[in-house]
């Protein structure tokens, strides 16, 4: 039973390595057919997976596979083990589904493109990946599974590797996300010498039954991992890889950037539950990280003109909400929030992919305008996704963000300070979706009349994609309408397994607040929604040229914002450039200097010494005769003088 | 019978012969022969020696002298043809090619 | 049958030799063909042994042991366990790659260059099988030769400076050891009466802790440079720089082993209390050289001088994962100079197969190259990212138990080491994206040719290789644990009146395992 839960991460893997070897050779609809085909058979085998677990009472909803055991050294063993509960099974229905819709939309996106193989091949290794971070069940698995979904982030962004700005940009990427995983790493250490074991079930266990609430040991683990989380999901101070990540082509920007690799961190501290809820002060740095980023970030996205990097700030801000949540011991919100999240980012991303698709690779959106007309399915979809992103009631972000809202004000770790930042973001994330769907669709349009003639709806398979995402992003959220608004909740009831135990740990003594206060803040919520969204049209619609002058009265402000606060810079300068002075001081004077100095130096010494005393030797047959001679007269000396 | 002291002055006679010899001459081939004369300097030490201590073992060693000459002379005349073949002399002066 | 195997291996090359002699050096296929023949029969033959090993003891195999020079004492005494095995094996693997990889590389001379690798492939095994002092010692010289002719004559513009600063820097070490093999000898002489130089005689003969101090202190100097430790690296870059291919691929691949072999099979058994005394500077000086290596390695403009930078920082992993001395640790450590030898190996190669075709291996000429070259572009980038030490690769294996094994012993070391791995990617990286990415600068690197059939087949080998050690390791630990075990329990029981290891600095007193102790400790 469930034995075939390693086919899921296989199937892609196997893709991989047939496209990645022979892919050149086959025709495109042979390379494509086997990488949709091969996702699309881990979506068929996560369903079953789901309706295994669901076919079994749901404190026996965990089932570990082994595969082999791959690294034993002593004490230290390691397997290759799946783990499917509740949250691996809602984790691969999203990596598989999403990821499949946008494997059937890259076809159409990338057909122009003369690697298209390895693109594909690129996008299996990931998916395979990405399915074994997700399934692994113990921490040393789900690093392999979180370096591999790195590397192909790496090869992806740098894709187009010709052009320097995605291979600095891929660069980037894995290096900023090696710092993470370096905390990461050690993270793992700790965990084995403390628990003398990596697995999941175990370390949990251990945790749970031996130690107490604020334990130092556990905090110095739950914060090393947290290091990774905000290298891997973007977080501060780490983000800063994402944003130049949108070189890479925008299916990936969607997959990888959006959907699924970025929310690996979240994953990874709802994964790790109950280590966090034993170690209160990592839940609030989790928390304060997460606010920070969703503020920050959404500032950033305020003033940005690429319409990708709008949406990569817009991810990074949902992130921290994310991880606001894990930080309030809210888990279930979070995972909740991470799948409402894959559906409807994904959905953005793939609706800007068409929309430059349709304008021949144009990005900024001073060059757009008026599209509603010109690509109509690409706008409807991508306005579902706009709704849904700023949290309309009844679209899926809606109940995701509220419940976020709704547990960062209730809940005993959190506060009306994180529930004021998740508000302000709210609002901040209406504005600015709602200033890119202005600025491309509405108005008039600013494109040159050359671009016009092309102008083009973008084929079937991505249509069918954008649809399929849009009208998950809009009943996605159903599955989880909290009992206040007469919904069953089920997503919750469903994940209450995997959070049992830390739910048990945490003190019972949750602050009980009537229906009342949450309809207030709700409402209060979607009022400052639906305020933004009218600032956002007045902006952008009926008195464009506001926009224009505010910017102009705060180009200060604008300036610093516009670049992104000089994160970048101040990187370059602090850690880069003296890096690289440091080494070239190692080399040249360390290295160079003094250490082959002093050998070159010795051997010096012995040739001048000898270079003194060779010129003894002439040549000459007569003058070594003589020598000799006279060696042999002192040597006879030395004897007569003797007796 | 010639006592001892007799044999051992003409030996070291013809030895210094032999390296005065060696250390005046400018000929390789004067040279060779003046080392031959040395070694047959030494082999007439070993030999009354041999005869003054009643001991046969300095007759061995003048067997053996005289086969390392003759292998000596076989090489060290192939060395001087081959260089005089090499540069028309056989003048020792001519050849410093094992200076530093 | 099975006790002959290791002499047959070692001698195969020697056999090679002495059929290569008489043939003219003008028949270069037929020479080349001997070459390749007796090597490759070399490693089949050595595969033998690895499907013949007993894991499940720590005692040598295949051993023989008779009478060479009596009157000293001197046996012919060879034997391989656990530790060696593995070695064993990539020495005649790598030895075979090479002599294939230059093919078309050599002009000149082709025929000493087949005889100095081949006799270089026995010095090799003869170290690595050795259980004699005399015997090792013979054999670590006779490696030295053919490796100063190798560079010396087939090297690059400034091989001289190379060759004698390689030779120089060695010498210096193993003349030490040569008196202290003596002396050790001499001592146990006095003691016991018995003129020996075996191994296995010596384990058993307890030598006082202040000789020790200086005995160990001229092995280690031998080892260490060999290895080569920070500050006794400047010889190696040079000498890679210098070298050509194959020379470089045994340099790396083989040769550094010798010194971390050296401390697994000589000073750590013989010297126990020097060596547990020791560690803390080994450890200071190994976690230097991994950031030093990687620092300096960052800013190199020679791809090849790049990769010899990072040998340093990747032989600093071994060195610290041998001086935390514990089961995770030290598999790490071995497996990791296995790694080493295959991924910087095969690193070599890959430069010297652009060398050949584009006969510049500065950083700045390249660039742009997965357009002209896109197969061995894959080669590189798998190649590159094993040694920086990706999941699934095996680079990975090693540096995680080393680490692993480290922050047991002390957290911070392993800490500060880990940055080494920060540091690799850096590196690796950023060459990678000015050698292989980009658009195409020089137009001499737009019709470079890819890689031919006999290169690929080379390259597969090892990338395999790669995978195997990553994905399912199993195959290579088994057979050392036992062996690795022993060496820890023989450490261990001669350390009861020594003060223990500092235990890491984790909050031990909270945790239900918090007197967890790893076995053979």
């Amino acid at each position: 039973m469930s034995n075939y839960i390693w086919l899921i991460p296989a199937a892609p893997l196997a893709g991989f390595l047939i496209n990645g070897l022979f892919g050149k050779r086959f025709p495109k609809p042979v390379v494509s057919s086997i990488a949709c085909g091969s996702v699309f058979f881990s979506l068929v085998a996560a369903v079953l997976a789901l309706i295994e677990l669901l076919g079994l009472d749901p404190e026996y909803r965990s089932i570990e596979t082994l595969l082999f055991s791959w690294i034993p050294s002593g004490a230290f063993q390691v397997d290759i083990a799946f783990l499917l509960d509740p949250l691996s099974a809602v984790m691969m229905l999203v990596v598989s589904g999403v990821g499949f819709l946008i494997h059937v939309y890259s076809i159409g996106y990338m057909a122009h493109d003369k690697e298209f193989s390895r693109f594909f091949t690129y996008l299996n290794l990931f998916t395979g990946s990405m399915l074994i971070l997700v399934l692994a069940n113990n921490f040393l698995l789900l690093y392999v599974g979180w370096e591999a979904v790195g590397l192909c982030s790496y090869l992806l962004i740098g894709f187009w590797y010709k052009k320097q700005s995605a291979s600095d940009a891929g660069k980037k990427a894995f290096i900023v996300n090696r710092i993470g995983d370096f905390g990461f790493a050690i993270g793992i250490f700790m965990i084995f010498w403390t628990f003398g074991s990596l697995n999941f079930s175990q370390v949990f266990e251990s945790a749970a039954s031996s130690f107490q609430i604020g334990s130092s040991v556990i905090t110095a683990i739950t914060l090393l991992l947290f290091v990774g989380a905000t290298g891997k999901s973007a977080q501060i101070p780490l983000y800063v890889w994402l944003p130049d990540a949108m070189e890479g082509p925008t299916p990936v920007s969607a997959l990888i950037h959006a959907a699924t690799m970025v929310t690996a961190g979240v994953y990874m501290v709802a994964r790790c539950n109950v280590l966090y809820t034993l170690a209160p002060t990592s839940l609030l740095v989790v928390a304060l990280i997460g606010a920070a980023t969703a503020l920050f970030a959404a500032t950033m996205g305020l003033a940005q003109n690429d319409i990708k990097r709008v949406l990569a700030y817009s991810t990074i801000s949902q992130l921290g909400y994310m991880f606001l949540a894990c930080g309030v011991a809210a888990f279930t919100a979070g995972i909740f929030h991470l799948m409402t999240h894959a559906f409807f980012k994904a959905l953005l991303f793939l609706g800007a992919g068409s929309v430059i698709h349709a304008m021949s690779n144009e990005q900024d959106m001073r060059n757009m305008g008026g599209l509603r007309s010109k690509i109509k399915t690409t706008y409807l979809t991508m306005l579902v996704g706009t709704l849904a992103i700023a949290g309309i009631p009844g679209l899926s972000g809606f109940f995701s963000k509220d419940e976020i809202l709704w547990k960062a004000f209730s809940s005993e770790h959190g506060g009306v300070v994180f529930w004021l930042i998740g508000v302000v973001t709210a609002g901040l994330t209406a504005f600015y979706m709602f200033r890119l769907l202005f600025l491309t669709f509405f108005g008039k349009p600013r494109y040159d009349k050359h671009k016009s003639e092309h102008l083009h709806e973008s084929p079937r398979n991505m249509l069918f994609a954008l649809a399929s995402l849009a009208v998950l992003s809009a009943i996605g959220g159903w599955i989880g309408i909290p009992a206040s608004m007469g919904g069953g909740n089920h997503f919750e009831r469903f994940m209450e397994p995997v959070f049992a135990s830390s739910a048990a740990l945490a003190s019972h003594g949750e602050n009980h607040h009537s229906h009342v206060t949450e309809y207030l803040l709700m409402t209060i919520s979607v009022l400052f929604v639906l305020l933004m969204i009218y600032f956002a049209y007045v902006a952008y619609i009926r008195r464009p040229q506001l926009a224009t002058s505010l910017r102009e009265r705060f180009a200060g402000i604008h300036k610093v914002v516009y670049n992104k606060y000089y994160v970048d810079e101040i990187y370059a300068a602090v850690i880069v450039r003296p890096l690289i002075v440091i080494s070239m001081f190692l080399w040249k004077v360390i290295d160079v200097a003094i250490i082959d100095g002093i050998a070159n130096g010795l051997a010096y010494m012995v040739q001048s010494f000898s270079g003194s005393t060779r010129v003894m030797q002439t040549g000459y047959l007569r003058n070594y005769a003589l020598m000799f001679l006279g060696g042999a007269i002192v040597v006879l000396a030395f004897f007569m003088s003797m007796r | 019978m010639v006592p001892l002291e007799y044999y051992l002055t003409l030996s070291a006679v013809i030895f210094a012969i032999g390296v005065l010899g060696v250390l005046t001459s400018r000929n390789l081939i004067v040279i060779f022969m003046s080392i031959e004369i040395m070694l047959n300097a030494g082999n007439l030490a070993l030999i009354a020696f041999s005869r003054a201590l009643g001991d046969v073992s300095g007759h061995a060693f003048v067997f053996i002298v005289f086969a390392v000459a003759a292998a000596e002379a076989a090489v060290g005349l192939a060395i001087i043809l081959a260089v005089f073949r090499n540069r028309e002399s056989v003048n020792a002066d001519d050849f410093n090619i094992m200076r530093w | 049958m099975d006790q002959y195997v290791l002499t047959i291996v070692t001698a195969l090359p020697l056999i090679g030799i002495l059929i290569m002699l008489p043939i003219s050096r003008k028949a270069e296929s037929v020479l080349k063909g001997i070459a390749f023949t007796t090597s490759l029969a070399a490693f089949v033959l050595s595969l033998y042994l690895c499907i013949n090993f007993d894991s499940s003891t720590d005692a040598m195999q295949f051993s023989v042991n008779v009478p060479w020079i009596s009157s000293l004492g001197a046996n012919y005494h060879v034997g391989i366990d656990g530790l060696s095995l593995w070695l064993f094996l990539l020495t005649t693997f790598l030895s075979w790659i090479s002599i294939w990889s230059s093919w078309n590389a050599i002009k000149d001379r082709l025929k000493g260059y087949l005889i100095s690798l081949l006799l270089l492939e026995t010095g090799m095994l003869g170290v690595f099988m050795s259980l004699d002092l005399f015997l090792f010692y013979v054999f670590w010289e006779m490696m030295l030769v053919p490796m100063y002719f190798l560079i010396g004559i087939w090297g690059g513009v400034n091989r001289i400076y190379a060759t004698i600063k390689f030779v120089l820097f060695t010498l210096v070490g193993s003349l030490l050891m040569l008196v202290a093999i003596i002396a050790l000898f001499v001592m146990h002489y006095y003691a016991t009466g018995v003129y020996s130089f075996d191994l296995t005689v010596m384990d058993d003969f307890a030598i006082s802790s202040q000789a020790q101090r200086w005995l160990f202190a001229a092995f280690a100097l031998a080892f260490v440079i060999k290895v080569p430790m920070f500050p006794f690296h400047t010889w190696l870059p040079d000498a890679h720089v210098q070298a050509p291919t194959a020379g470089s691929v045994i340099l790396a691949g083989v040769l550094l082993k010798m010194g971390t072999y050296g401390f697994l099979r000589f000073c750590i058994p013989l010297f126990p209390d020097a060596f547990m005394e020791s560690i803390p500077v080994i450890s200071v000086l190994a976690i230097i050289g991994i950031i030093y290596g990687a620092l300096v390695a960052m800013v190199q403009k020679d791809v090849k001088s790049l990769v010899a930078f990072s040998s340093v920082s990747h032989l600093g992993f071994v060195m610290l994962g041998m001086a935390a001395f514990n089961m995770q640790s030290m598999q790490g450590s071995i497996i990791q100079m296995i790694n080493h030898g295959i991924s910087t190996g095969a690193l070599f190669l890959i430069v010297g197969m652009l060398y050949e075709r584009r006969h510049t291996r500065m950083i700045a000429d390249l660039g742009g190259l997965f357009t002209s070259m896109p197969v061995w572009t894959t080669f590189f980038v798998i190649v590159a990212l094993s040694s920086i030490g990706l999941p699934f690769t095996n680079g990975f294996v090693g540096e995680f138990l080393i680490l692993l094994g480290t922050f047991k012993v002390n957290a911070a070391y392993a800490i500060i080491a880990a940055t080494g791995m920060i540091l690799a990617a850096c590196y690796m990286l950023w060459m990678l994206q000015r050698v292989v990415f980009g658009e195409i600068t020089d137009e001499k690197n737009r019709s470079i040719r890819d890689l031919n059939l006999r290169e690929k087949l080379i390259l597969v080998p090892l990338v395999v290789l790669i995978f195997w050690i990553g994905i399912y390791p199993s195959t290579f630990f088994r057979p050392m644990e036992r062996s690795i075990d022993s060496l820890l329990k023989r450490v261990a029981y001669t350390q009861i009146a020594t003060p223990e290891i500092p235990i890491a600095e984790v909050d031990r007193n909270d945790g239900p395992m918090g007197t967890y102790r790893d076995q053979g400790e």
